[in-house]
């Protein structure tokens, strides 16, 4: 089987050449200044009050909304994992598909029909909408891992004598961590890092931190929009460390 | 309990589906504004497939040709590292660093990925164009490629390759006849994946696109979205892009659910 093995060759090649040598660059370019001074930007920026209170502001509306997508996701994939609420199997599916429709077309139709219930663009609405693009990324790993729970294990919780809260908060809340921890990755990060979703539902009104970095490399400064990415790398690792031991 | 239930489901699609429902339902009103019902009209659909909207046009195209480039290289790629990967012979170290490779770009949020290979191709001093977007794409959809190919190996016979070869078949036919028909399955999935991911893709197209006016779908309505409006034409487009898709989602069940069938007929 050892020929097989080369067949790696292009991928790991394809990889290392665009994959870490891009962020090599990146971290290179944070650290840089445009006259070639070394600088280190990305502490820098953190004494701008701006830039400071957005990333604050982003961190919150990402916790806010990866809660409430779990509030409101976690009773679907709940309900549709257990097989007598007699809901067809398929359901599930129709929770998952909005994944597949491009997000801004998605973010222009919901703003539409805001607009309909007369909720004004803004903070309200960056949530819902945020929520409304995120939930399936949500349900999904809430739903995968959901289905795994022996419906008998419950019966004999309450065979035991466990109220239906306590089987639940003991039994099928555990199962589910390895989702949620999932889900919430699925969603953090990328509710920081959007900015075409922000600037649709807040009319340029709310700056989120992507859109602050997307700002930066718009105009041409690259070696800020490289440090502000970074800031934003260490988010991921973070919240990757932190979320890697549950 | 079950009644209360199956109301929040419903309120849940109400809240999922409203909006797609709005666009497909004012896909067939000629208003300019999304919105307003101006009376029933197939203009819109009429102005697509006259081409009287030509970048709409143009950007459909496009969308489409860097959509299949992209599936193409990205289910090469997926695939035969996937290959390689199974049958690494002193797997652990080698193993662990593609792993990690290949979950950054879906680790990363969209941004990330999309400004470091820009600024790969400004150190490089490459013009940005379709092949910078095709190739940026390509880094996003191959580590979705592996995770589909993957798991197959594992309802695979280890041995069935080598008895390939005893009897006398070639690598390259070994590969085709035996190995490539069990992964079927995982390739497909990875390959209609692969197009999705890239029709959606915004971030990192917006960033390596270059100055030349290449515009995918998911670029041309941000630009919609800053000059205040959805070209109306948008509306029917995705109306049949939904009918598309919703069709090759029930094509897709049906044959898979009559291969299960067959299966369990087969092994019982």
């Amino acid at each position: 089987m050892r020929r097989l093995s080369t067949f790696v060759a292009p991928y790991a090649i394809f990889m290392v050449i665009l994959v870490i040598l891009p962020l090599v660059i990146m971290a290179q370019y944070a650290v840089f200044d445009k006259e070639g001074q070394f600088t280190l930007h990305f502490l820098l920026s953190f004494t701008n009050e701006e830039i400071l209170n957005t990333f604050i502001y982003s961190i919150g509306v990402a916790m806010e909304t990866t809660i409430l997508c779990i509030l409101l996701g976690y009773p679907i994939a709940y309900i549709l994992s257990r097989k007598e609420m007699g809901f067809p199997a398929h359901l599930i599916t129709f929770f998952i598909l909005p994944m597949g429709v491009n997000m801004l077309l998605n973010t222009f139709a919901l703003v539409a029909v805001l607009d309909v219930l007369h909720i004004p663009l803004g903070t309200t609405a960056l949530v819902i909408g945020m929520v409304y693009n995120f939930l399936p990324f949500m349900v999904q790993p809430l739903y995968n891992s959901l289905c795994k729970i022996d419906s008998n294990l419950i019966e004999a919780a309450y065979d035991l004598g466990a109220s239906k809260i306590t089987a639940f908060f003991k039994i099928v809340v555990p199962v589910s961590i390895p989702g949620i921890v999932s889900g919430v990755m699925m969603v953090f990060m990328p509710t920081i890092s959007t900015f075409a979703i922000s600037e649709l539902l807040t009319m340029n009104k709310v700056k989120l931190f992507g859109s602050v970095v997307q700002a930066s490399i718009g105009s041409d400064m690259l070696n800020y929009g490289a440090a502000l990415s970074i800031v934003m790398l260490l988010v991921v690792v973070i919240t990757q460390v932190l979320l890697k031991d549950r | 309990m079950k009644a209360l239930s199956r109301i929040y489901v419903v309120l849940m699609l109400i809240f999922m589906y409203a909006p797609i429902f709005a666009l497909i339902v004012f896909s067939f009103t000629d208003s300019p504004v999304f919105g307003k019902w101006t009376g029933f009209s197939l203009d819109l659909y009429r102005n697509i497939f006259n081409g009287e909207v030509p970048d709409l046009t143009a950007t459909v195209w496009s969308t489409a040709v860097i959509a299949i480039c992209v599936m193409i290289l990205s289910v090469l790629l997926g695939t035969s590292a996937a290959i390689g990967l199974y049958n690494l012979r002193y797997p652990s170290l080698l193993r662990k660093a593609i792993s990690f490779t290949n979950s950054v770009p879906l680790i990363n949020p969209d941004i990330i990925t999309a400004i470091s290979l820009f600024l790969l191709y400004v150190f490089l001093g490459v013009s940005r164009g379709m092949v910078t977007v095709i190739i940026s794409q390509t880094v996003l959809c191959t580590p979705f490629v592996m995770m589909c190919v993957l798991p197959m190996f594992k309802q695979m016979d280890k041995d069935l390759f080598s008895a390939a070869i005893d009897l006398g078949a070639s690598t390259f036919q070994a590969i085709w006849h035996v190995i490539l028909p069990q992964l079927r399955p995982g390739i497909v999935s990875g390959a209609l994946l692969t197009i999705a991911l890239s029709i959606d893709d915004f971030a990192v197209t917006l960033f390596n696109r270059g100055n030349d006016g290449l515009e995918t779908l998911s670029t041309y309505i941000y630009s919609d979205a800053q000059r205040g409006g959805l070209t109306p034409e948008i509306r029917p487009l995705f109306t049949m892009i939904v009918v598309v898709a919703v069709i090759a989602l029930i094509i897709v069940n049906i044959y898979s659910s009559r291969r299960e069938k067959l299966r369990k007929k087969i092994f019982g």
